[in-house]
């Protein structure tokens, strides 16, 4: 079997890809995608620690069952706010939505 | 076997979650985030979490990534290839989530986890159902509560107003 510290690294490695997406590209929508790979990091672990100590109880996967519904929740509200956004801007680049800045 | 199997899955989720993050297409970054929802379903199924691997292909795949290619159609002209890709602070950015990565490495590898062997239940699907209703029955109906005050949410958010 697999150790359980390559699907931890693996976990790791999407987590980070998905922080860069987040933080360094100027779409909003591509950020929502940065966002879904941190997501699917996360369900990664849950499953990989249910998998290798505590199968006796279903935590971890009714935990990312959770996960994916809090993420299908987002991702409405998130495209329905793009969507919101385009039609009164004309954009949705994250740099030009800064009117909350001080 | 399995590592070899765990290696390739790897390569896929990796490789297109990377070229999601850099691709200059919107749309193309919407198929390869597709391609690594489909690694992610083919490592639950090496963790043997098959219904859970099943929910990610509907849910992920059959609904998110729709979802997403609806917002890339309804506003075209974000996708123009020649805008750039980046913000400014995309090279910080870039040295940051790399430290992240080492250090979380760092931890993971270091630390010794208390692995138990063991076999998975055979009705470990029938388990999961039950104890929705049984001892996850409040946050499952709390679950249910949020999608649809999210989905009503988004509509009201996307209707047109006159």
């Amino acid at each position: 079997m697999v150790p359980l510290t390559w699907y931890l690294l693996l976990a790791a490695a999407l987590f980070c890809i998905g922080l860069f997406g987040v933080l360094a590209r100027k779409n909003a929508v591509a950020v929502l995608m940065g966002v879904e790979l941190m997501l699917n990091a996360v369900n990664i672990n849950l499953i990989a620690f249910w998998r290798y100590t505590g199968l006796n109880q279903l935590v971890g996967q009714a935990f990312a069952v959770f996960v994916i519904t809090v993420a299908a929740a987002e991702a409405a509200v998130g495209v329905a706010l793009f969507i919101s956004i385009y039609r009164q801007r004309n954009t949705v680049d994250v740099e030009a939505l800064d009117d909350l800045k001080g | 076997m399995q590592s070899v199997i765990f290696a390739i899955l790897a390569g896929i989720t990796l490789g297109s979650a990377l070229m999601v993050v850099t691709s200059r297409n919107l749309l193309h970054s919407t198929l390869w985030l597709i391609a690594a929802f489909f690694g992610i379903a083919g490592i639950f199924i090496l963790l043997q979490a098959e219904f859970l691997a099943v929910v990610q292909v509907l849910v992920y795949i059959g609904a998110i990534a729709m979802l997403i290619i609806f917002a890339i159609m309804l506003t075209r002209r974000i996708m123009d290839p020649q805008q750039p890709r980046f913000n400014s602070q995309w090279g910080l950015v870039g040295g940051f989530t790399a430290l992240l990565f080492v250090g979380l490495a760092a931890v993971v590898t270091r630390v010794a986890w208390p692995v138990a062997a063991g076999e998975i239940p055979a009705d470990a699907i029938a388990q999961l159902g039950a104890d929705f209703v049984g001892v996850y029955a409040v946050p499952f109906e709390i679950a249910s509560v949020l999608l649809v005050v999210a989905m009503i949410g988004a509509i009201i958010i996307a209707r047109e107003r006159e």
